[in-house]
């Protein structure tokens, strides 16, 4: 029984938050909805722990589902990388739909929407097939579409339009890359697929890999396929988009490291990505200078700290890719965190505007300390969990001489703490008496604070992790073997 | 007649962002389902157009491969469904506002 649970837990992270969002669409009554969605919300993390702690030590679980073996049928591959991803979702998901409950956003089919989200992302993070991950993303970009759109005003829903659009052409290139891959190589399972593209033609290859880059890259807001990002995600409440914010575009972010280093290996810095991560950098950071609203700052904040994600995939050395995955996960806990307190300022100031706040720290004492932690933490200041995501891929691009774009990250990171001080002295010194925030929507952003410091004390405990995650993809070969079974 | 299907598919492409450029919230829509029309041709075409017998046959011919029908099948329903969302979005923001342009008037600032 154990061993069989065991052998079943990659698929438990998809199944769980399946079955509870079919569950809750049945339409029990909202405390049984609430009850649901955080039982749901729970055992996902739960699995997604148990997942973490079962692939430490480098393991790679597949499930062949059907009992159809790989490369025919339709796997799911459990790897730390994967299993990391996971739990940082549910961790997420979880804090996320707290905080949209203490909110009291949490109208009819919000919590399905939200589980279903849950799903497509974490199908996302453990598919091991190229197919599968675009169905698994379009699970995850229509429950977006549902919770963007859910109770919006016009100029809201001519937004989101906007991004069903942009989503939709990405989905196109996506598909034009998984063509032109089946026909090159007539496989489509990853592990098959890095065996069999060094032996495909050439030109078909580089075209395929282009169109992914597209794809993945418009998803995850690179350079320069990131113009979309600011005008969608400042339209949800504050919980929604924590976890649009934190998860969506990391997502993007996964497919990217995923494909291009096990299926097109780079063998070196790849210049056009990291003339990409440098752009993205930049631009960001420059966009978010301009911003005069919380929200708005911060979802130029995305686009500038996925470019050192980037820039970590760019270097392709382990250290590098070692980088960017501690970049992910320390970003996703930072940036939800600073939405969720951007969200607690929205939900009791009823605005983001810079101009329209003022002196929150007068009686929003602890809300000003979350906001503190995040930032200083956001922008690289020691000893939270930036410093250290920041130092290894400085390191890493030292050491492979790409002295261009650390001097760019440097750069940004010093900008990125000049605009997170402007929100700092404008909303929360100054005149005003506002209200103070309730408790309930100041502890979701607390819980995310205290884990950047704990992560700061003790880097070294997910550096090891996120170490393991980069010799997977460095070195496939155990991931191809025990997927293939050879 | 690869060439050919080729072809169509770059026209399905530049009519979809043709369309898809203009400021008639339909003809978006419908700009956007001609490019999911486009990738599923072009998956179609991706395990060559040999006109084999199905892959259920008492003979033993040279068989049609199968899995691209079934991928093809897969992004219709999903594209049928996007699709289907995107007409309903239109709706809504045809009665907020009773116009369906896009981006004409002045952006209000919040």
């Amino acid at each position: 029984m154990t061993a069989e649970l065991i052998t079943a837990l990659p698929a438990l992270p998809i199944i769980v938050p399946l079955l509870t969002a079919i569950l809750l669409i049945a339409g029990p009554s909202r405390r049984a909805q609430r009850t649901l969605g955080l039982a749901g919300s729970l055992a996902t993390l739960a699995a997604s722990i148990a997942l973490v702690l079962l692939t430490r030590g480098g393991q790679v679980m597949p499930i062949q589902a059907g009992g159809w073996a790989a490369p025919y049928g339709i796997t799911l591959v459990a790897d730390m990388l994967g299993a990391l991803m996971v739990l940082i979702a549910a961790l997420i998901g979880l804090v996320g739909l707290v905080f949209t409950i203490a909110a009291g956003r949490d109208d009819r089919f919000v919590h399905a929407g939200w589980q279903f989200l849950l799903t497509g992302i974490n199908w996302a993070f453990l598919t091991g097939d190229l197919f599968n991950l675009y169905v698994s993303y379009e699970v995850m970009l229509i429950s977006s579409y549902f919770l963007l759109t859910h109770g919006t005003t016009q100029r809201q829903a001519r937004e989101a339009f906007g991004y069903v659009a942009i989503n939709l052409v990405a989905s196109m290139f996506f598909l034009f890359g998984v063509a032109l891959i089946y026909s090159a190589t007539g496989t489509l399972n990853m592990a098959h697929l890095a065996e069999r593209i060094p032996l495909a033609p050439a030109g078909t290859v580089r075209a395929a890999s282009m169109m992914l880059l597209v794809a993945f890259g418009t998803k995850a807001a690179i350079f320069p396929f990131y113009f979309w990002l600011p005008h969608a995600y400042a339209i949800p409440p504050g919980g929604v988009a924590a976890f649009f914010g934190g998860m969506l575009t990391k997502v993007g972010v996964y497919s990217l490291f995923r494909v291009f280093t096990i299926i097109f290996p780079s063998g070196g810095p790849d210049p056009l990505l990291l003339w990409s991560a440098a752009g993205t950098m930049l631009f960001g950071v420059l966009g978010a200078l301009a911003q005069d609203s919380v929200r708005r700052i911060l979802s130029f904040h995305i686009i500038s700290q996925v470019g050192y994600m980037i820039m970590g995939l760019a270097l392709a050395s382990q250290l590098g890719i070692a980088g960017g995955i501690f970049y992910i996960l320390h970003h996703i806990v930072v940036k939800s965190g600073l939405l969720l307190v951007g969200g607690a300022i929205e939900e009791t100031q009823r605005t983001d505007r810079l101009d329209r706040l003022g002196g929150l720290a007068r009686n929003n004492g602890v809300l000003a300390l979350v906001f503190m932690v995040c930032a200083l933490s956001l922008a690289g200041v020691p000893p939270f969990s930036g410093f250290f995501a920041k130092l290894l891929l400085i390191r890493a691009g030292l050491e492979v001489g790409q002295y261009g774009v650390v001097a760019v990250s440097i750069v940004v990171s010093v900008l990125t703490l000049m605009s997170m001080l402007k929100i700092y002295t404008t909303a929360f010194w100054g005149p005003g008496e506002p209200k103070r925030a309730p408790a309930r929507l100041v502890a979701p952003a607390a819980a995310l604070a205290l884990i950047t410091i704990a992560v700061g004390l003790r880097p070294q405990v997910l550096y090891s992790l996120t170490s393991t995650a980069a010799a997977h993809l460095t070195q496939p070969a155990r991931y191809i073997g025990t997927v293939l079974r050879k | 007649m690869a060439t050919l299907v080729a072809l169509l598919v770059g026209v399905l492409v530049a009519t979809g962002f043709y369309l898809l450029l203009g400021k008639s919230l339909l003809r978006q829509i419908i700009g956007l389902s001609l490019l999911s029309h486009a990738a599923n041709v072009i998956i179609l075409l991706s395990a060559g157009l040999r006109g084999g017998v199905p892959v259920i046959s008492a003979t033993r011919e040279p068989m049609t491969d199968p899995l691209p029908q079934a991928l093809i099948l897969t992004a219709i329903v999903i594209s049928f469904g996007v699709t289907a969302f995107l007409l309903a979005l239109g709706y809504r923001m045809h009665l907020f506002g009773g116009e369906e342009k896009r981006g004409e008037e002045k952006r209000d600032d919040r």
